[in-house]
């Protein structure tokens, strides 16, 4: 067997570091009574190939050597998928990039010098927790409220993939289930309001045949959850779908209004 | 569900608005119409006037549901401004909503309330001596009066170029107001898109043409 040969031009590639100097201004808050406040912090030596939270993962390490208390910030998978990271950075929620997490930020995005703003996820329903940290348990409640299909589990399950459904509704369907329920739809929000996220939930199951059978109590009750947590309302601006980390679509709100209203008529 | 519950519904509200809001694009369509009418032709202009002055459909029925729907529309507006704006007690040190809305999206209450604060003005221009010269004074049916008070309106270059700021907000207010309450009765498809091109038409050619109007006016009086 010939030896394996790179055709790869190494002397093409300049890979020296481009190490970068920014300064961080990140929100600080002891815990969810304390009063919080906005502390500058000096970085340097950040590579534009690591990621956002690995820039945050130096500064903890730095902090941790002076003494101080490290910022607390969500995370878990790293790779956008469990929606767990979340960060208000430079006035966008995930940063100013296009259909990706904090997690999959990375500071090549950002130039040398530059200030950088992070604050955590701002909304009534979403209280800080510490620092960046912020709970998001009214979106768990507004799913137990309405965010499930009812499933025979008795021995006899049938398997889903024997009802023939649509491509198209199968596939519209898939996209609103993308939703990974960070929460940067509610804080792009001007409104703080939730409702690309109910509806995401609400649309994944209207349109499967699955869905239907609880579809009327499902939109209520979540809608009415959705209130009761203290969201504002939708004023259409269009701000979630685009900071949307996966990309759901206003026709998913626009969905949930007619099933809202049509739910509203059988009550 | 229980009524009550579906009338404090964000979903309710929102549809009401809508609702409200397009039967003010619908009025404000024939009221540009009928204005327009006024470059072309007096005589038509007077003629459509008298009628609308005098209609008891108009002045009875389909007036007090326009004023309905004026002060439902700005009443609810700002209640729900005063709700979302509790929804968030600590703002953002650092926010980039051009990043991704438009300022016409996000500034709906200021162009609200200019526009607002210009129908006051209108209806002190317009309505208010109208219902004095008809139902207080109870003066003799004139129908060619309307042209003449219009265009005595437009003699003022303070009150012309405030007619013309304001019709720049309610342009604003429409360029989002307009698609926006189609999406908020559940009214996104195949032909949205369409549906959007003349949402932002209308948002351009009926203010700018109430503007057209106001300066014909005062540049020929």
């Amino acid at each position: 067997m010939a030896p394996c040969q790179s055709t790869f031009d190494f002397r093409l590639y300049d890979f020296k570091t481009q190490n970068m100097k920014l300064t961080l201004k990140i929100w600080r808050q002891k815990d969810a009574k304390a009063t919080g406040k906005i502390v500058e912090y000096p970085i340097d030596g950040i590579e534009p190939d690591m990621s956002f939270l690995e820039m945050l993962d130096i500064l903890n390490d730095e902090l941790i050597v002076k003494g101080e208390d490290t910022v607390a910030f969500d995370h878990d998978c790293r790779e956008g998928i469990c929606g767990m990271c979340s960060l208000y950075i430079n006035g966008e929620a995930h940063g100013p990039d296009r259909l990706v997490t904090t997690c999959q930020l990375h500071m090549r995005k950002f130039k040398d010098g530059d200030t950088i703003f992070i604050e955590p996820f701002r909304a009534k329903a979403f209280p800080v927790i510490k620092d960046l940290v912020v709970d998001r348990g009214a979106f768990d409640r507004i799913q137990q409220s309405g965010g499930f299909v009812s499933v025979n589990t008795s021995g006899n399950t049938i398997d889903a993939n024997t009802i023939p459904i649509p491509k198209h509704d199968a596939d519209r369907a898939f996209d609103a289930a993308t939703c990974i329920g960070c929460g940067a739809c509610v804080a792009s929000c001007k409104n703080s309001s939730a409702m690309l996220f109910v509806a995401a939930k609400v649309s994944q199951f209207a349109l499967l045949p699955q869905g239907k059978v609880e579809a009327t109590d499902r939109v209520l009750n979540m809608v009415s959850q959705m209130d009761a947590e203290g969201f504002g309302n939708c004023t259409n601006t269009g701000a979630c779908e685009v900071e949307c980390p996966k990309g759901i679509s206003l026709e998913n709100i626009a969905r949930m209004n007619r099933e809202y209203l049509s739910a509203s008529l059988k009550g | 569900m229980a009524k009550s519950a579906l009338l404090k519904s964000s979903i309710a509200k929102k549809v009401a608005m809508a609702l409200s809001g397009l039967f003010l694009i619908l009025f404000l369509a024939q009221h540009f119409f009928i204005n327009s009418t006024s470059v072309f032709s007096p005589d038509t202009f007077n003629s459509i006037s008298h009628f609308m002055g005098n209609n008891p459909l108009v002045q009875f029925v389909i007036q007090p549901i326009l004023i309905v729907g004026v002060v439902f529309h700005f009443v609810m507006g700002i209640v729900l401004e005063i709700k979302n704006n509790s929804a968030r007690p600590i703002s953002y040190a650092k926010n980039n909503g051009a990043a991704n809305s438009t300022w016409a999206s996000r500034n709906m209450i200021i162009t609200g309330l200019v526009v607002l604060a210009f129908i006051v003005l209108h209806f002190y221009d317009f309505w208010v001596p109208e219902m004095v010269y008809k139902y207080v004074e109870v003066n003799p049916l004139d129908e060619n009066r309307y042209f003449a008070e219009l265009t005595h309106k437009f003699v003022s270059p303070v009150r012309t170029a405030i007619y013309c700021v304001s019709f720049v907000l309610l342009s604003l207010h429409l360029w989002h107001g307009f698609n926006s309450s189609f999406q908020s009765v559940g009214f996104n498809n195949k032909y949205s898109k369409s549906l959007h091109t003349l949402g932002y038409a209308f948002a351009i050619v009926v203010p700018f043409g109430f503007i057209f109007i106001a300066l014909f006016h005062y540049f020929n009086h």
